[in-house]
């Protein structure tokens, strides 16, 4: 319902009404806002904002002028149809009339004055400022996932976004690899990653909440694999997350989880070996081919917003990626005894 | 009756009327029409066929009727066949029947140059389509293109394109290029030399004007597309690096470069589409189009404007608010020509006398489904919205509804109002309203809940989604409705084998049309017009037929009465006809297998190739002069 109420109470009432009593029911096919967790209607900070309103007002042009043109056209054609016991004769053969043209050229230019201007202001109101106090996050798209670099914090991590709620954050966008696009939808509109230049954007995120989001320029195969998710948090608990990342990964004390560290770090260097591509802050995995993994255990999906992060889906996912996710870069683990995926999976889990 | 003329060259000219040989040398534009047609509605079958896959695959979440990488080779080859190898040619095959009937010739003005386009166009729709064959006899190939219709740099490059997908689309494209090129200068110039005497360019018909503003866009967007392919062809063949980033290329530059090309290639796809339009509503209203000089002024402005907005499709890239908000100006201005033209087709209508025939239907169901299209339009050109609309299913229900309900819907329209003309034959109207409604409902079905499935969130080209979005309902309700739209498309094709069962009957003007194709033979003999007809008004048939209708203040002028009647009527000389030729169909081969030897790396292929090409053009040249001189009894029409 938060969507309805947006939309019917707060500074664009007029405009959101009427919205609802355009599409509203069918555009969202009675279905309450958090079940539309990519919905750009459903706004949660000022960005994102002033782009739907725009396409709001456009909405409101384009739905009155298709009406108008609908209901035009079934009437010129219900009141000239051709019936039985009509006048056969030629009609008059009208040539055109001057008036009526300059009429419809004139009334599109000022209805497009009308958007024009706000088009102009929104534009730029939405440029990304990139100013240094704020908190600044580096982007980098890889096929099939995301890479979320904090460069005054120091921290890396992948495919779950934490920002502070109330607070402008400036996104620099990079891609290691093809052209992908970043989209939060309740957050901002997209912003293309493109290998060889940089790209700005920022957002604030009004509510505490878990935004989704997706790759939306397609990048090869699993494309429709490459999601992920904004978890937006109060100062203080933005904070005590920076503080426990920065603390890096403590070395775990449950037997199975130890026997799963050792594992992962190349203990047994034919089998798992994940030290070769992933990090793991405060250990001796340094590698970055593959997502940061130091607070893996806290995300809410794994495989890039792909599954639930549980436990046999992790295990899945070590043992066969491509059974999950078509044509991902992690290799297969085949020869990994049902044990030791078990002893890996509890440290990753462990990690928090 | 038919005499043939002395050869002057050493290579004689083949003369069959009937049978294989005399499809395959025809030069006839009419015969080049409907091979063109032909060919190009089986593309649009399989076109379709790959979208029905498609939908079937979005039915529900997380389906797995094909695997990631055949879909995304299912929607790459759906827009590329669509676009390239359906609704152009579709098109092109109206462009041939009728232009030269229109303004009064008796053929174009190459007509070797006309069938070499169509050969062309077969010959790299074969080669494209090749790759279909190689992905089932190796499905780990990836060898069919499956980097999207825009094929965007740098994830065509081989470092992210391994398989022979892009080598075949760039190769593939560059030949289609070809024979489009070709078109495009063949008509401008039949256009502007072969107009019957009387027939000035603002008497000319609506159809054949969309024809001209048509060629133009091609001769000046397809360039763009070529130099880009030829680029990602040498980067790709050669290590040519213009797009790979580590070496200094860059990847936005391919986007200028295919948008260039891109958006002018939409109104390729949507300008004749409004000409037929155009050229129904006044023939079924029996009012003549209101505001002619207006539309044709819209036609060439949208024409000059779609080279100025190409970067709408690139708000996402980072361009600034500045370049942005110039180029989404730009677009919206669009709107104004085009706004003038769906209320001067209401005005055609008003006052007239409306019939509900097939045509007509399928003409109201256009100017309906596009000014949808051109709304959700109007919709993108505002950047800052654009961010959240592109790349989404926003983007697919419009591009939909204008090449659908746009460009789809005026071609059925075009078949039921020409089908007389073409085939002598009439189709049957009672199947033909139950074929429209089947399919404007179905389309809508279909194609409308994209809106809905875009502004939640739905990106566009993701093979699978999860439940939980919102967009469960109203994929399974698209896939539905695809169902519907199937049955009216096979219900046509139904239509179309009874009334081609039936013997072809003498109807000359079925539907008391306006314009001078009507006043031929249906079908048209080879010559088209006994008499090089002299053209006194617009619509000049329709003020034969109706001399007190009135010419609204258009009535010939004197100075535009034609003067040589002796050159006009042929003056007991014959009609001389252009003789028919292997060599276009020679010249195609070879390039297609030029094609074929630069993708395989072959040597044998490209060394026969060559050859053939030199042959056809050797062969072109030299050839005799050939062609016919018929003579007809002078006199009546």
């Amino acid at each position: 319902m938060r969507l309805i109420r947006r939309l019917t109470q707060g500074p664009n009432r007029s405009l959101g009404l009427g919205l609802l009593a355009l599409v509203g029911t069918v555009l969202t096919g009675c279905a309450k806002a958090s079940e539309l967790p990519q919905s750009p209607f459903d706004t949660a900070g000022p960005v994102a904002r002033a782009q739907t309103d725009l396409m709001t007002l456009s909405l409101w042009f384009a739905g009155g002028i298709g009406l108008f043109v609908t209901v035009a056209l079934l009437f010129v054609v219900f009141r000239y149809r051709d019936k039985k016991g009509n006048d056969k004769s030629v009609p008059k053969q009208i040539q055109g009339n001057h008036k009526l043209e300059i009429a419809w050229t004139l009334i599109p230019i000022i209805i497009l004055g009308i958007v024009g201007v706000p088009t102009v202001q929104t534009a730029f109101a939405t440029r990304a400022t990139q100013d240094p106090n704020d908190l600044h996050v580096i982007v980098t798209g890889h096929q099939w996932w995301w890479e979320f670099e904090y460069p005054q914090l120091g921290i890396v991590t992948a495919n779950e976004l934490y920002i502070p709620t109330d607070k402008d954050v400036q996104i620099t966008l990079k891609s290691a690899d093809v052209i992908h696009s970043f989209w939060v939808p309740k957050l901002a509109g997209k912003m293309d990653v493109i290998p060889g230049r940089e790209n700005h954007m920022f957002f604030n995120a009004e509510r505490e909440e878990e935004f989704f989001g997706q790759c939306a320029e397609f990048c090869g195969t699993s494309h429709a694999n490459m999601k992920f998710r904004v978890q937006s948090l109060t100062q203080d608990k933005f904070d005590a997350w920076v503080k426990a990342r920065q603390a890096g990964a403590a070395t775990p004390t449950d037997p199975d989880a130890l026997a799963g560290m050792n594992l992962f770090m190349g203990a047994n260097k034919s089998k798992a070996n994940c030290i070769v591509c992933h990090t793991i802050d405060g250990t001796n995995a340094k590698a970055k081919v593959g997502p940061n993994l130091t607070n893996v255990g806290a995300r809410s999906t794994i495989g890039a917003g792909l599954v639930e992060n549980t436990k046999e889906h992790l295990m899945q996912w070590i043992r066969n990626p491509q059974s999950l996710k078509p044509g991902n870069k992690m290799a297969a683990h085949p020869n990994l005894t049902e044990q030791e995926l078990e002893q890996i999976v509890k440290y990753l889990q462990g990690l928090k | 009756m038919a005499t043939a003329a002395k050869t002057l060259g050493f290579i004689p000219r083949p003369t069959a009327e009937t049978g294989f040989v005399s499809w395959l040398t025809t030069v006839d534009h009419k015969r080049i029409g409907l091979m063109y047609g032909v060919t190009a509605f089986l593309f649009f079958l399989f076109g379709g066929l790959e979208a029905f896959v498609i939908r079937l695959q979005l039915m529900k979440p997380n389906l797995d009727v094909v695997t990631a990488d055949t879909f995304n080779a299912l929607f790459t080859m759906h827009a590329t066949t669509m676009i390239f190898l359906a609704i152009m040619p579709m098109l092109a095959a109206f462009m041939n029947f009728l232009l030269p009937l229109q303004i009064g010739a008796r053929d174009v003005a190459f007509p070797r140059l006309n069938a070499f386009s169509y050969w062309s166009y077969l010959g790299g729709g074969i080669f494209i389509n090749t790759s279909w064959v190689l992905q089932v006899l190796n499905p780990a190939g990836r060898a069919v293109p499956d980097s999207g219709w825009f094929g965007y740099a740098n994830l065509t490059t081989v470092n992210f394109s391994g398989g022979m997908g892009p080598d075949f689309w760039t190769i593939g494209l560059l030949l289609l290029g070809i024979g489009t090129l070709v078109s495009g200068f063949n008509f401008i110039t039949t256009i502007l030399n072969m107009r019957a005497p009387g027939m000035s360019l603002m008497r000319m018909p609506i159809f054949s004007w969309t024809t001209m503003v048509t060629s133009v866009l091609v001769i000046f967007s397809f360039p763009a597309i070529t130099v880009a392919l030829l680029m990602l062809l040498f980067d790709r063949q050669f290590e040519a690096n213009f797009f790979n980033v580590a070496a200094g290329g860059n990847v936005v530059f391919w986007q200028h470069l295919f948008w260039t090309f891109g958006h002018p290639e939409v109104y390729i796809l949507i300008l004749p589409a409004m000409g037929i339009v155009s050229e129904i509503l006044p023939t079924y209203s029996r009012k003549p189009l209101f505001g002619y000089s207006v539309m044709v002024f819209s036609t060439a402005l949208i024409g000059f404007m779609g080279f100025t907005v190409w970067s709408h499709h690139m708000f996402a890239v980072g361009m600034g608010p500045v370049v942005n908000t110039i180029f989404g100006l730009t677009t919206m201005a669009i709107a104004i020509p085009t706004g003038v033209k769906i209320f001067n087709w209401l005005s055609t209508m008003w006052g007239g006398r409306v019939k509900f025939t097939s045509a007509m239907l399928f003409a109201l169901g256009f100017i309906m489904c596009f000014t949808i299209g051109g709304l959700s339009g109007f919709m993108h050109a505002l950047p800052p919205a654009n961010t959240q609309q592109t790349d989404t299913y926003f983007i697919v229900a419009h591009i939909h509804y204008v090449l659908i309900g746009g460009s789809i819907f005026a071609i059925f329209g075009g078949i039921y109002h020409w089908f007389p003309k073409f085939f002598g034959r009439m189709l049957d109207e009672k199947l033909g309203k139950w074929n429209f409604w089947l399919m404007f409902a179905g389309f809508n079905m279909f194609a409308f809940p994209f809106h809905f499935l875009g502004l939640m969130g739905m990106p566009r080209r993701i093979y699978t989604y999860d439940t939980g979005f919102g967009w469960d309902f109203w994929n399974m309700f698209s896939t539905i409705g695809v169902w519907v739209l199937t049955a009216g498309i096979l219900l046509f094709i139904w239509n179309f084998v009874q009334a081609m069962r039936k013997p072809a009957g003498t109807l000359s003007d079925p539907w008391d049309a306006r314009t001078i194709e009507w006043t031929t033979a249906s079908p048209p003999l080879p010559y088209n017009f006994k008499e090089v007809p002299v053209i006194a008004a617009r619509d000049d048939f329709w003020y034969k037929k109706y001399p007190d209708a009135g010419h609204g203040g258009k009535a010939a002028k004197k100075q535009d009465q034609p003067h040589a009647a002796g050159a006009v009527h042929g003056g007991g000389h014959g009609i001389h006809m252009p003789g028919q030729s292997y060599m276009p169909a020679l010249l195609a081969l070879g390039i297609t297998l030029l094609g074929y030897g630069l993708l395989f790396s072959n040597m044998i292929t490209t060394i026969i190739g060559v050859t053939g090409i030199f042959a056809g053009m050797f062969g072109w040249a030299f050839e005799g002069d050939g062609g016919t001189v018929i003579e007809v009894a002078g006199g009546d029409d």
